[in-house]
């Protein structure tokens, strides 16, 4: 108290603080997400000016372009189909996935169900392998002349499906995915069930409840805000498949080079040399994913508040 | 053990003059539900069946492969490690050390980063900090296509494409690294400790590394450990940034190999046994590091 200036420098740095631990975050955030979204979306109204022959220095030039990229990425019909293709995947993705996961939770949330520490690891287990190396393995696991399911249909004389063509190929990536992202989101949800007081259980238990009246009266109303969360996060990384079909394509002729969204993307950008077209339909994907994030979070607030005011 | 104890037991009534629903002594073992476990031991089977496969598999000569039954051991795993690591000089150990680099390294500075954003948008109030934290947290949802491609451009604008940077610096921020450095310091730190190191006379970075580290450690290690899986499971950055394949991690090396394999089949056997490789040594860290760590951490949970 007799130091005035020690307290005043103090308080400085008490104000100064917060803006040096952010720096870094800050500096990051505009260097690799703030400068190359603002650029992307440059080059996405943005096209290549050819003058005379092409040749020589200036030839080519960037011009303004408007909406003619997103216009021509609108009326693509590789995109519209890769758009449809993820669109039906998801269908089967987010559905099964979340099912499970929740499944899971909950009998992993049940003291009379046995063999839950292992059970909770093995189905986590899939979380650490990296989703190139997952499409390897199931990839292999479809080849017909390694394939145990063809094996089994061989021994009983049923027909065998080409698992990575037409159809079964929805399945067989759906499969990869739910097989990968099932215990991430079912950690999720089980955790949230655990923070759920026990009081609850108890008193519908004296009440006659059993154990599947609980779940579904009980926990499954109370982890809603979870499963939300969940349903994003999938639904996010199920607009940005990539990695899975794209290794999955060396085995089979049945994957189009632009079978998602993004292999349409990356195969116009690097295969096809026109950025400023990928440019566009990755800002369209980048908007199409805020405008089903935002309507999401707003069923889940409108959800929220209504079971606050109940 | 308790499993099969006592599958006739029922709960017994609550003793006369005690309350009900107040657990007393130890808990009473239950009956074993059979279905839902048979359930949940067929969802592990399930998510345990294609790594069972490939630890059979790499174990197979390249004849075996296509011949044996799917699970049937082969004879040839002492040759596929061989052949793997003799592979074009042992390119494939250089792939693992380019993981562990990136992985590492990456998650290391990122935790750093997190940690510091974290502590700062939780333990102080100051000007545009609910709005940095929603930029943030709109990172999250940015497809990483969008990012990719520009930041490829702009990476070859400075010359540093086909390099180390490349693909390790756009990955050591991690939006949700720093929603869970948030989360964690708010629930670890308590506000009169810091005030109390304030009023000691300790300067800010002072009360972070001495008090506020410590107490985020399992944070921490959370934030590493998400960061680490993320980046050596991350694949499209380093497939679009690198040429050079003596760069190339896991992920795309493996690719390579597998593409290459359509019209070589005798190298399948080497993807084979590259992907169980690369497998392993996260399944292990895992099983290790669960002892003393617990998996909710990952979904923000923090015990309150």
């Amino acid at each position: 108290m007799t130091q005035p200036p020690k307290g005043a420098r103090r308080s400085y740095g008490v104000k100064a603080a917060p803006y040096g631990f952010l720096l870094p975050a800050a500096v990051l955030f505009a260097l690799f997400f703030a400068l190359p979204i603002g650029y992307a979306v440059w080059l996405s109204f943005h096209k290549v000016e050819i003058k005379g022959l092409g040749l020589g220095k200036g030839a080519r030039s960037e011009v303004w372009a408007g909406l003619e990229n997103y216009a021509s990425a609108l009326t693509d019909s590789e995109f519209l189909a890769s758009a449809l293709r993820v669109l039906g995947y998801g269908a089967i993705v987010v559905p099964v996935m979340l099912g499970l996961a929740l499944l899971f939770a909950l009998l992993l949330d049940s003291e009379r169900v046995r063999g839950r520490s292992f059970a909770r690891l093995a189905i986590f287990l899939p979380y650490a392998v990296p989703g190139v190396i997952a499409a390897v393995l199931w990839g292999f696991l479809y080849l017909p002349d390694v394939s145990p399911f063809h094996y089994l249909l061989e021994k009983a004389g049923l027909p065998q499906p080409d698992l990575m063509d037409g159809g079964p190929l929805y399945l067989a990536m759906s499969n990869i995915a739910v097989w990968g992202g099932t215990g991430f989101n079912m950690i999720v949800i089980y955790t949230a069930l655990r923070a759920l007081p026990a009081e609850v259980y108890e008193a519908a238990k004296l009440d006659g409840c059993s154990e599947l009246q609980i779940a579904l009266r009980i926990k499954i109303p109370m982890v809603v805000p979870s499963l939300v969360l969940t349903f994003f996060f999938s639904i996010i990384a199920t607009l940005q498949v990539f990695n899975e079909p794209m290794t999955l394509k060396p085995l089979t002729n049945g994957i189009p080079s632009t079978w998602s969204p993004l292999m349409k993307v990356y195969n116009d950008a690097f295969t096809g040399g026109n950025i400023h077209a990928a440019s566009a339909t990755a800002v369209v994907l980048a908007l199409a994913t805020f405008a089903l994030s935002f309507a999401l979070l707003r069923i889940s607030n409108r959800r929220t508040t209504q079971g606050a005011s109940r | 053990m308790t499993g099969l104890a006592s599958p006739t037991l029922r709960k017994a009534p609550p003793a006369p003059g005690t309350t009900p629903g107040v657990p007393q002594g130890p808990p009473r073992p239950r009956r074993t539900a059979l279905l839902p476990t048979a359930a949940l031991v067929l969802g592990a089977l399930y998510c345990l069946l294609p790594v069972a496969w490939v630890v059979v598999a790499a174990t197979k000569a390249d004849d075996e492969l296509f011949s044996t039954f799917t699970f049937l051991p082969g004879s040839g795993f002492a040759d596929n490690l061989g052949d793997l690591t003799s592979y074009r000089d042992g390119i494939y150990w250089t792939w693992m050390g380019n993981s562990v680099l990136y992985a590492g390294l990456g998650a290391l500075l990122s935790t750093v980063v997190s940690a510091f954003a974290g502590y700062a948008l939780a333990v102080y109030r100051f000007r545009g900090r609910e709005l940095f934290f929603n930029v943030m947290l709109t990172g999250v949802l940015m497809p990483p296509v969008i990012l990719a491609i520009p930041q490829y451009l702009l990476m070859a604008e400075a010359d540093l494409t086909d390099s180390h940077a490349s693909v390790l610096l756009p990955l050591v921020l991690s939006p949700y690294g720093v929603y869970l450095g948030r989360i964690y310091a708010e629930a670890a730190i308590p506000m009169e400790l810091v005030e109390a190191g304030r009023v000691d006379g300790a300067g800010e970075w002072r009360i972070f590394s001495r008090i506020a580290v410590p107490m985020l450690a399992p944070g921490l290690v959370t934030i590493f450990l998400f960061q680490f899986v993320a980046i050596w499971n991350n694949f499209l950055l380093p497939f679009i940034m690198l040429g050079d394949d003596e760069k190339f991690p896991m992920t795309v090396g493996l690719f390579t190999l597998l593409k290459q394999g359509a019209s070589q089949p005798a190298l399948y056997t080497l993807v084979i046994t590259g992907a169980l490789l690369a497998v392993v040594p996260l399944i292990a860290l895992f099983l290790v590091i669960q002892r003393f760590w617990s998996l909710d951490l990952l979904s923000g949970a923090v015990k309150s």
